[in-house]
């Protein structure tokens, strides 16, 4: 890999055959963040190749770039050994390249033919293409209709109508983004046999993914990224899915702070088989979740992006009202049917994951995003007219509590940089002093020590009484503040096992699935 | 070539106030090429168009009516608008809210001057208008219906009801079969503000109107409800207002509003109902609420610059023999300068030269 | 005879249809690749004017209609140039094209005003135009006419037996999903937008240079708004802006046989049915929407600006 790197100019072969595709030194930064760090990665003929790694790791970068849809800060991609443009994917399809994306790229209203004829080179005809659908369909036991408008499929139909667009070009590359996120466990076992078949072919196959179970069973090599940097590269069938998890999440040991039993009250936030179906194609149902946060205790729920966080966030907070009112329950009164605003006037608080637009309006003002979540639990309104000193004032009672750094007396949310709007949305609830608190992925993309002053206080609000919910992705962040721990997988929530008891490999195998304590689907 | 926007991430004031005012220069000197290119003097057109009217009370009054009704719609469009709401009917709600006032008016002819007609005239005016625009928002909410398409469907049905009323039902019988109602009695009138002027209490019902608004917007729960939901929907639904609710709210703000401008043109100017009774104000005041970056005081200054470029307009006519198609196209021009003003002040715009170039070299 | 007034009347009802044929094809056609463009009154009369302006100063009906849609082009690539290109917002850009378009025309068709012209010729083949009942109405028309039947074909074999039109729909549809495929997102829209705006142009053109055939300001007397209705109550299908224009046509005269039979029903009621019908359409298709899938192109409407 070293020796990758320092011949990016001019990459020489590597031991063994030259490689298909290689990408040499690959750096894409967005303003200021990095989200590729000198990447290397060489795919060869007729290998599954993982690329492995958390959200947020650059997985989703790296193969815009080879696709073409992004264009590198710095580095080459290489195609048998020499530098090729990929200006647009175009070009990337015309040397054989082809993508099954993870959101489909499918028009909804156009038919399953027609989506396949947009990116197929020059003229169709109608028929032709149909035949051709038809004789890929037996060929790899993926079954199309041509005819069908693509609104009136499955996500699996959906995902063979990319698989096949890819395939009828012919490509020496397919990479994969997630393809089994969406897949029902059947589906998933029709998808590993035609990738089998393609790579028996000869054909390279690239494999993003963060299900390990998946990755050991089809690719003898990896490429693990972690915080936009190559940490690994390896055989996953010579690594335990502990030792992968370790590397995907980052092995690096923390001094876990064991706090003292503290005194548990009585119960404050209980979920009891809270089911919500999937609101949309990309999302979770919610199975069954059922869960009790005590005063004083927080609990943990770790998860890998996409099994369900944002789905039990909304159904917690309100965003998403559930059917049953007595599945969600505050202080012991059920919540389910009510919204956001009820919730709040019983003593709840919340902070979602994303900052900018969900949790802040960012084109406004501080003090008008104090008053975005606490109109109804703060004096910042009289007969519904704003008080706006009362809300300047409950902004700076925030900005000094948290020492939230800004420019200008009052700025725009948007203007502040990550840690700092962050620390003003979590300030902004904690100093509710709520009875409930649930915060999604507290100190995401936050600087240290403003991640540092988030989880402190965090504690201290459970010390004086307050229940918390923490959802996370960060393992080294639950240990250090949760008193037990869950693992939401696939929409289903592992039972509580207290965080002394436990340890962050077993808590990675649960979040791969990989565990026969999370209930694998059956089929 | 590409050209490629990138969003900027804090907004500059100095650009947000720059960006229209740059687009009324451009304006003004595209329109100053017209002029000299039709054979009169940019500097006499400048003068007949923009100094002229502001120079003698009767042009001044004039202004204040013409920019009187404008303010008022495009204030109620501003609620619309801000909560990215598509309220491109307003026209149709003036013509209705004039028609239901009017009626009212037409029913208490020959009654006296009991004083409650004319407060019943402008509630009748400004209730029908917010009914007839709640029509596409119920479709909205209800059935996912495009706001935009029904409310402008809703002006031609709207011209058409009172084209019917007046040569129908509402028609003077003593009026030799013309399409008009009887003249309002003196009752039924707004007063004149002054004795032997032209200008009536409309101009102050408007104002009343630009200065709740910009209240309500800046000060109340429910004006903040509106900014969230516009500028940050997840924000908003975060916040806990219904996205329903205020769709619903919105227009009935912005149609009782364009009601009310319809009564108050009918009860002030007209004095009876014809079959037209609006030169486009509901359209116009688009332009005003756009021009005046839905701000209310903004589009206070907005329909004054919209009113005055249309007198002005007159007085070129008649002064310069400069067509009055010559305004109505700078008032587009405007517009259209504005919006794309506006992008400069929302994003970075950068062009890059064509290909695959943009790569920086490893 | 009976059959001479009934081919009279079609003849009527395709004259009236034409020029809302033209425009909402334009205007479809836009709106197929996901720009909405409220601005079709104004290129319409803008390029009525034009028109009339050019054809009196070359004295040639072909330059004049050539120019009217040159004319609609030209005010369409601004609001390309707005909407596609600086991703201003659609609806008020529209419409502040509707109003320079209303403007331009009066400067451009001030010298104009009360002059008649000879009106497109008509075709005439010796035989055939003079057959009983049906020669005029198909061998007797103006070429606008037939070039506005010839659209209807070309744009629905163009929208759905080529590639480039099943790329314009697929765009108006899902701007991220074909941006991500590698197809040129902006390119199309703004390609979209010219021909609509020259399909407008040739919509005003027809009505200044065979229709009325003279010039006079605001001729066009709503229909551009009309024409945007149409490509809603056919659901973006050609065919359907076609048939809708001619129930249009054939509901203005209608209107005026119903007055004159005194049938009872206000004229007002007759003339607002198309909006009414036109509301009621997109009810029902928002009903049959949320069985899935939308006929409506799903990204009408909405900006698209790509990031790299």
């Amino acid at each position: 890999m070293e020796a990758a790197r320092s011949a990016s100019a001019s990459p020489r072969p590597q031991a063994g055959p030259t490689p298909l595709f290689g990408a040499y030194g690959i750096v894409k930064r967005f303003g200021g963040f990095t989200a590729n760090d000198g990447v290397d990665l060489e795919i060869r003929a007729g290998e599954i190749h993982a690329l492995l790694g958390e959200n947020g790791a650059g997985k989703s970068t790296l193969m815009k770039i080879l696709y073409g849809l992004l264009e590198p800060t710095e580095g080459v991609v290489t195609h048998q050994g020499d530098i090729v443009q990929l200006p647009n994917p175009d070009a990337a399809r015309r040397l054989g390249i082809g993508m099954v994306f993870q959101h489909f790229s499918l028009c909804e209203n156009l038919t399953v033919a027609e989506n396949i004829a947009l990116v197929m080179p020059r003229d169709f005809s109608g028929r032709a293409l149909a035949d051709r659908i038809a004789k890929l369909g037996i060929d790899y036991g993926l079954h199309l209709e041509p005819d069908r408008p693509v609104w009136s499929l499955s996500a699996g139909e959906r995902q063979r109508i990319e698989i096949v667009r890819c395939l009828l070009q012919d490509p020496k590359l397919v990479i994969l983004d997630e393809p089994t996120s969406v897949l029902t466990p059947g589906e998933a076992e029709v998808l590993f046999s035609v990738l089998e078949r393609l790579r028996a072919e000869g054909r390279a196959l690239l494999y993003i993914s963060h299900r390990l179970d998946e990755v050991r069973r089809l690719c003898v090599r990896a490429t693990i990224l972690r915080a936009g940097k190559v940490v690994s590269a390896c055989n996953p069938r010579e690594e335990t899915a502990r030792s992968l998890a370790a590397m995907m999440v980052g092995s690096a040991v923390r001094e876990v702070t064991v706090r003292g039993g503290g005194a548990v009250g009585r119960e404050r936030l209980a979920l009891d088989r809270l089911a919500l179906p999937a609101p949309g194609l990309h999302a979770t149902a919610l199975r069954d979740v059922s869960l009790s946060v005590a005063g004083g205790e927080i609990l943990g729920i770790a998860g890998i992006a996409g099994n369900g966080q944002a789905e039990l966030f909304a159904a917690l907070s309100g965003e998403v009202r559930a059917a049953d009112p007595a599945s969600v329950r505050l202080d012991g009164a059920p919540v389910g049917d009510l919204g956001i605003t009820a919730r709040r006037r019983l003593g709840a608080a919340f902070v979602p994951e994303e900052r900018n637009g969900h949790a802040a309006a960012p084109a406004m003002s501080l003090s008008e995003n104090a008053l975005l979540s606490r109109h109804s639990t703060a004096p910042l309104t009289r007969f519904g007219l704003l008080r706006p000193g009362a809300a300047r004032a409950l902004a700076q009672r925030v900005i000094t509590a948290f020492d939230v750094r800004k420019a200008g007396p009052d700025p725009a949310a948007g203007t502040l940089s990550g840690g700092n709007l962050q620390k003003f949305v979590v300030g902004r609830e904690i100093l509710a002093e709520p009875g409930t608190l649930v915060i999604n992925q507290p100190t995401w993309g936050v600087d240290a020590a403003a991640a540092a002053h988030i989880r402190q206080a965090v504690i201290d609000l459970a010390a004086r009484g307050t229940a918390i919910l923490v959802i996370s992705q960060d393992l080294d962040e639950l240990f250090e503040l949760a008193g037990s721990i869950a693992v939401l997988h696939d929409g289903t929530l592992s039972a509580a096992v207290p965080a002394a008891e436990t340890t962050r490999e077993a808590i990675g195998l649960l979040m791969g699935g990989s565990s026969d304590a999370a209930p694998a689907p059956a089929h | 070539m590409r050209l490629d926007l990138v969003p900027r991430t804090r907004r500059s004031a100095v650009l947000d106030i720059l960006a229209p005012a740059l687009a009324f220069v451009a304006a003004v000197l595209i329109g100053g090429l017209v002029v000299a290119a039709l054979g009169v003097s940019p500097s006499a057109a400048f003068v007949t168009y923009f100094v002229a009217p502001l120079s003698e009370v009767w042009s001044l009054q004039e202004i204040a009516l013409k920019a009187a009704p404008l303010a008022l719609i495009a204030t109620g469009l501003a609620f619309c608008y801000r909560a990215d709401l598509w309220n491109i009917g307003a026209e149709g709600q003036f013509v209705v809210g004039g028609l239901a006032g009017g009626w009212v008016g037409v029913a208490t002819h020959g009654s006296g001057d009991a004083p409650w007609i004319l407060p019943a005239m402008l509630a009748a005016g400004a209730l029908a208008g917010a009914a007839y625009a709640l029509i596409p928002a119920v479709l909205k909410v209800r059935l996912g219906v495009s706001e935009i398409l029904t409310s402008l469907m809703l002006v031609y049905v709207a011209q058409l009801l009172l084209d019917y009323m007046v040569r129908g039902p509402l028609r003077d019988p003593a009026g030799y079969n013309f399409p008009q109602s009887v003249g309002f009695d003196p009752a039924a009138r707004l007063p004149y503000l002054m004795e032997g002027e032209t200008l009536h209490a409309g101009v102050l019902v408007a104002l009343a109107a630009v200065g709740l608004a910009t209240f309500v917007l800046a000060r109340t729960l429910f004006g903040f409800a509106v900014r969230v939901v516009g500028a940050s929907p997840r924000a908003a639904r975060f916040a806990g207002f219904s996205d329903a609710r205020l769709t619903l709210s919105v227009f009935a703000i912005s149609g009782g509003a364009a009601g009310l401008a319809g009564i108050v043109e009918v009860a002030g100017k007209i004095g009876q109902l014809q079959p037209e009774i609006s030169p486009g104000y509901g359209f116009t005041a688009i332009i005003v609420a756009f021009l005046g970056r839905l701000s209310p005081p903004g589009i206070l200054v907005a329909a004054l610059v919209i009113a005055l470029t249309t007198i002005g307009g007159e007085g070129a006519q008649i002064d310069l023999k400069l067509p009055l198609d010559l305004t109505r196209a700078f008032q587009g021009l405007l517009l259209g300068l504005v919006l794309g003003a506006d992008v400069f002040a929302r994003y970075h715009v950068r062009i890059v030269p064509g290909g695959p170039s943009g790569r920086t070299a490893s | 005879m009976t059959l001479d007034i009934v081919q009279m009347v079609l003849v009527t009802v395709l004259a009236a249809a034409t020029p809302l044929i033209l425009a909402g094809l334009g205007e479809l056609v836009a709106e197929r690749s996901g720009v909405l463009n409220l601005g079709v009154e104004g290129m319409m009369i803008f390029g009525a004017a034009v028109s009339f302006a050019l054809a009196m100063q070359t004295g040639s009906t072909l330059l004049g209609a050539l120019g009217g849609a040159g004319a609609g082009l030209g005010l369409a690539a601004l609001f390309g140039l707005l909407t596609v290109g600086l991703a201003a917002n659609q609806v008020a850009s529209g419409l502040s094209l509707t109003i320079l378009g209303l403007g331009l025309s009066g400067l451009v068709g001030a010298n104009y005003v009360g002059i008649k012209r000879d009106p497109a010729p008509h075709l005439a083949i010796p035989g055939l135009t003079d057959l009983p009942g049906i020669g005029r109405l198909l061998f007797g028309q103006d070429a606008f006419v037939y070039t506005a039947v010839a659209l209807v074909a070309a744009v629905s074999w163009f929208l759905w037996r080529t590639r480039a039109g099943l790329t314009l729909r697929a765009i108006g549809d899902d701007p991220v999903a074909t941006h991500a495929l590698g197809l040129k997102v902006r390119r199309v829209r703004f390609l979209s937008v010219l021909f609509g705006g020259a399909c407008a142009g040739l919509g005003g053109a027809y009505l200044a240079l065979a229709y009325t055939p003279f010039w006079s300001p605001g001729m066009t007397a709503g229909r551009g708004w009309i024409a945007l209705a149409l490509v809603v109550f056919a659901s973006w299908r050609p065919l359907r802006v076609a048939a809708g224009a001619l129930l249009f046509g054939g509901a203005t005269v209608l209107q005026l046989h119903a007055q004159a039979a005194g049938l009872g029903l206000p004229g007002q009621l007759l003339s607002a049915l198309p909006y009414l019908a036109t509301i009621l359409a997109l009810v029902l298709l928002s009903l049959g929407r949320r069985q899935g899938g939308s006929l409506a192109p799903a990204a009408l409407g909405r900006v698209f600006t790509p990031s790299r």
